[in-house]
């Protein structure tokens, strides 16, 4: 059992949703990127995505876009990944890391496991890279005791639905529309639908993700999903804020309203 | 030929890497082209389209006042610049936008890097009545302007792409976005060998009509097969063309031409093979220029179709087992090439085929007078006036058209 199971069974008790967020590192520079995911973690979040900056991100809407080529034109290096995910670890929450294929690749598959393993992580989402692809990785999840964490979406097949979760160990992450990143004015029923067709066949923890950006949403997805994910709405505290210090504020104020919609929701 | 163990492999390459929400789309258009594949319906009415739009089959011109250069070797140009739309991609975009059709959905969308790919989507997307945008990195939109007008008068919506490079693998990126989006009603029409599985495959096939039209003209006209073939590779869609019907002549040698820029050693080019090394871009495992994080870098070339960090991953088989080799070309090269057989013949090439003029030129040298070289002439240069103009001092800045 990873810390990420421990904590998502915990909420499973406390009869609640789990708070995900998710900040990349080095946005808007490594030290504040860690300060903002403490922040988040003393606000009431229970898990940290740490996002990875790609030159390519496309899966990402434009918040997360922008984040992304400010932190790399800022100089952040795969390495400082590592020193977050400790930082956050020590705050007190289970950490993921959230990161397209080709960084992971480059740094070599084993080595990053072990790594990651090493700094308190305790899985991987990777958005671009379908366990179809991912036999490398999942070995080396397996020996480091990370979790690897696939996405399923509202066009998944039954069949992608069982051959997907069946890879994935600490929770499945549901996106709850065909989309990028980003805030959206409704989460929507395909949500609902994606995670009552993954229940089907699989019992681990559904997170939803993408669109998620008030306590309202958030309660509703509470109502059917065991997870929140939240993470351009976090992203555009810190992009909006015209001091880092108020950036800081904006957002825990964000996470404890999300965190009391998480409460709120739950029926399950 | 390739290696095919797994399907959407080609070795060590290729695959699927791609989020989870558009597998189903990549399954739903692999088996429409496996259908369309042996559909004598289908297959008839491309080829219709091929001989009554097109004007296929594309003539083989020999050019011995421009091979004088070549020391003396037999120079074949594969005239894919005479196409409607003045290049190859329309091979491409006509089968795929046929294949919308069948699939059921209305609407393509494409990227674009020199204008030729869009101007040849907003083309089909007229012709068969589909809904067209062209996503096109803004400064490519500036160095082809010529090319965003006619695909706004061929009714495409044309969305320049501002963020990352503002080249053509940003314009990638933003179509996947608009494709995971809208992926119910719209194909994205990918216009090179590159991308998940099964476009590598299937960009390829709609072009394999290249090499097996000049594979027959060449030894109808010389009697025998052709020493080398040679193609400029940006993404790579010409050269797999023209090279796949030559892969099994093992006498005859496959050589791409990649952009070579300002030089290798000067950081800025497009040369995956000389610069770059194995890792995952737009979906497919191939050779990408990265740096050591495994972030894109960006690429370099006078030539906006060459402009591309990562290259079609059947090239990256082919360069791995040897079958095919891989040079790189500087702008200066290519430019003079392009002067070379504007004057010597009367034929304006595209910038990103005279890389593989000037590659002709290269080989043709070392193969001596007894050598004969085919070449993919795989566009015409109008769209590239502008540049060469200005590149040659052949008007004052500010004084250009576009």
């Amino acid at each position: 059992m990873t810390r990420l199971s421990d904590v998502l069974a915990r909420t499973r008790e406390e009869e609640r949703a789990a708070l995900v967020g998710y900040l990349p590192v080095g946005y808007p520079d490594v030290p504040g990127s860690i300060e903002a995911m403490t922040a988040v973690v003393e606000a009431g979040a229970d898990v940290i995505e740490v996002g990875v900056p790609y030159s390519d991100p496309l899966m990402d809407g434009p918040v997360i876009q922008h984040a992304a080529e400010t932190a790399l034109a800022g100089g952040v290096r795969l390495r400082d990944l590592f020193t977050a995910v400790r930082a956050v670890a020590d705050a007190g929450a289970a950490v993921v890391v959230m990161t397209y294929w080709n960084p992971v690749l480059r740094y070599g598959v084993e080595r990053f496991a072990a790594d990651l393993a090493a700094a308190g992580g305790s899985g991987l989402i990777t958005p671009d890279l379908i366990p179809d692809e991912a036999s490398e990785w999942l070995e080396a999840a397996k020996r480091h005791h990370l979790d690897p964490i696939f996405l399923v979406a509202p066009s998944s097949t039954d069949e992608r639905l069982a051959l997907t979760t069946a890879a994935t160990s600490g929770f499945v992450y549901a996106a709850s529309t065909m989309g990028v990143t980003g805030a959206r004015a409704s989460v929507g029923d395909a949500a609902h639908v994606l995670v009552e067709r993954t229940r089907k066949v699989t019992d681990l923890p559904v997170c939803v993700g993408l669109g998620v950006s008030d306590r309202e949403q958030a309660a509703q997805v509470a109502g059917f999903a065991d997870g929140v994910i939240v993470g351009s709405a976090l992203v555009r505290q810190l992009a909006d804020a015209a001091a880092p210090a108020d950036g800081l504020a904006g957002l825990q104020a964000v996470v404890r309203e999300l965190a009391l919609g998480a409460r709120e929701g739950h029926t399950r | 030929m390739m290696a095919a163990e797994h399907p959407g492999r080609f070795g060590a390459y290729g695959g699927r890497f791609v989020p989870e929400a558009l597998v189903a789309a990549l399954e739903e258009l692999d088996e429409a082209r496996l259908k369309a594949a042996t559909d004598p319906a289908f297959q008839g009415e491309l080829e219709r389209l091929h001989r009554t739009y097109t004007g296929r089959p594309s003539i083989l011109t020999e050019v011995p006042r421009f091979a004088e250069h070549a020391g003396g070797a037999r120079v074949l140009l594969k005239r894919e610049d005479l196409n409607h739309t003045g290049s190859h991609k329309i091979n491409n975009v006509l089968g795929q936008a046929l294949l919308t059709r069948r699939m059921g959905k209305s609407r393509i969308i494409a990227e674009t890097g020199a204008g030729q790919h869009g101007v040849a989507s907003a083309t089909a997307a007229a012709l068969l009545g589909l809904t067209c945008t062209v996503y096109m990195g803004e400064k490519d939109t500036r160095r082809q302007a010529l090319n965003v007008a006619r695909m706004r008068l061929l009714g495409a919506e044309v969305v320049p792409v501002a963020h990352g490079s503002a080249t053509l693998k940003d314009a990638i990126n933003e179509a996947m976005r608009d494709w995971v989006t809208n992926v119910g009603d719209t194909h994205y029409l990918i216009g090179t060998v590159t991308g998940p599985h099964p476009f590598p495959e299937m960009v390829r096939d709609f072009h394999r009509i290249i090499g097996v039209e000049a594979r027959a003209q060449v030894l109808d006209l010389v009697g025998r097969l052709p020493d080398a073939v040679c193609a400029c590779v940006g993404g790579g869609s010409n050269a797999m063309g023209i090279f796949h019907r030559f892969i099994d002549d093992a006498s005859v040698r496959l050589i791409g031409l990649e952009a070579g820029g300002e030089g290798i050693e000067s950081g800025h080019h497009a040369a995956r093979f000389s610069g770059g090394i194995p890792g995952v871009l737009h979906g497919a495992q191939t050779y990408v220029l990265q740096d050591e994080d495994g972030q894109t870098l960006p690429s370099h070339s006078v030539s906006a179709g060459l402009d591309y960090p990562s290259v079609g991953p059947e090239h990256a088989f082919l360069r791995d087992s040897g079958r095919a080799e891989y040079r790189p070309i500087t702008d200066k090269e290519a430019m003079d090439a392009f002067a070379l057989l504007c004057r010597t013949e009367g034929i304006l090439p595209a910038l990103e085929s005279a890389h593989a003029l000037a590659g002709a030129l290269e080989v043709g040298r070392e193969l001596g007078p007894e050598g004969v070289v085919l070449v993919n002439l795989s566009g015409r240069g109008d769209k590239d006036v502008d540049t060469a103009a200005r590149w040659f001092g052949l008007v004052e800045d500010g004084e250009s058209q576009s």
